[in-house]
């Protein structure tokens, strides 16, 4: 009997489900207007959105505080948003409206237009020592570089060598929080997050390689 | 939970948007009710425990948002019946669809509920029945006569795709 029910409602189910339909674009304005909507409602704990660069995409996340992260696409998108999810708030929307200013000023600086970053930063993923090491990072001047080593003495900890290292593998904010501006006492690249590739194009970007 | 509220409106923004509009039409007042739902529920997402069924869950604060427009709507004296000239902007504007939004709307509140959230929701009886009251067999009745009526409205154009 519910079979008979079934193949009875299926056309008018079908018309229904056809009328209602959402088109993308009208998903895409209410997404907006979402977004604007838990904005004023101080409820868009974090916002975040993608930009393209020359090395690679990337993403750019902030909180109200400012922007908590940058990750490049070989950290895996997904797995970025579930971990602002589990260690800030899942309270996350994609937004590009909040990042405005930190994806115009990356676009300047990968254009050699700009040398600094300008941004309200929140270093809210790190702790510690290690946000000691990355706040320490943007008084590295555009074109210099610093050793683990010396990094280590500027922040009071001269045998901390090791822990500077893991200081910069661990930025949260790598380009805006220049962990590339590191190198190994004898020269060598050391490690870095979005991969040597990139730290090397950064170097070459300032002229420092 | 803590999945990421985006992953939550990417999937089930469309079918909750499906709702709003069969409860209340294809115009702003469906548009304005799907943004307080899915803002209520930013809010909420974090309390939210992690074995909650999701849709469910918005089909519920989709539901009081539309009586919310409905009240709205009523407070300032818009006829009901007559949905707007605008009512089939979305797609092609055919005949038909405008006479289904019409027979939609003529629907009894109730039925066009149960037949919003079990159909295009896709809500079991007993959730459907859990957001509008009475029982699960009640929520079937009301959404199979529902759909009847609708059947009839449509008799002779979906002669067709009967068979």
């Amino acid at each position: 009997m519910n079979t008979t029910i079934d193949d009875r409602e299926q056309p008018i189910v079908s018309e229904l489900l056809h009328l209602t339909d959402p088109s993308p674009a009208e998903l895409e304005g209410l997404h907006r207007r979402l977004e604007v909507l838990a904005n004023t409602a101080g409820t868009l704990d974090v916002a975040y959105t993608t930009v393209d660069s020359p090395i690679g995409r990337l993403l750019l996340a902030a909180t109200e505080v400012g922007l908590v992260r940058v990750a490049f696409e070989s950290e895996g998108l997904e797995q970025v948003l579930e971990s602002l999810s589990h260690k800030v708030s899942p309270r996350i929307l994609s937004s590009a409206g909040r990042l405005e200013a930190a994806a115009r000023q990356l676009d300047e600086y990968f254009g050699g237009d700009r040398t600094a970053f300008d941004l309200p930063l929140d270093y809210r993923l790190s702790g510690g020592f290690r946000q000691m090491v990355q706040r320490h990072l943007p008084q590295i001047a555009y074109g210099h570089t610093q050793s683990y080593r010396e990094v280590a003495e500027l922040v009071g900890n001269p045998k901390a060598i090791r822990a500077v290292g893991s200081a910069c593998a661990t930025n949260p904010l790598p380009v805006v929080v220049p962990c590339h501006r590191v190198l190994r006492s004898d020269g060598s690249l050391g490690g870095y997050i979005g991969g040597l590739e990139a730290k090397t194009a950064l170097l070459t970007l300032e002229h420092a390689a | 939970m803590n999945r990421p509220f985006e992953l939550v409106v990417t999937e089930h923004g469309p079918s909750v948007l499906r709702v709003c509009r069969a409860v209340l039409g294809p115009h702003a007042d469906a548009d304005d009710a799907w943004a307080e739902t899915f803002l209520a529920a930013l809010t909420a997402w974090p309390g939210l425990s992690a074995d909650a069924n999701v849709e469910a869950w918005l089909v519920t604060i989709a539901h009081r948002k539309a009586l919310d427009v409905i009240r709205n709507r009523q407070r300032h004296a818009v006829p009901v019946e007559h949905l707007p000239e605008t009512a089939s902007t979305i797609g092609v504007p055919e005949a038909t669809d405008h006479d289904l939004w019409a027979a939609l709307a003529r629907l009894p509140d109730k039925q066009r509920q149960v037949i919003a959230y079990h159909y295009l929701g896709g809500l079991p009886y007993a959730e459907v029945a859990a957001i509008v009251g009475g029982t699960a067999d009640a929520s079937r009745r009301a959404a199979s006569d529902g759909i009847q009526s609708l059947r009839t409205t449509f008799a002779s154009e979906l002669k067709g795709s009967l068979q």
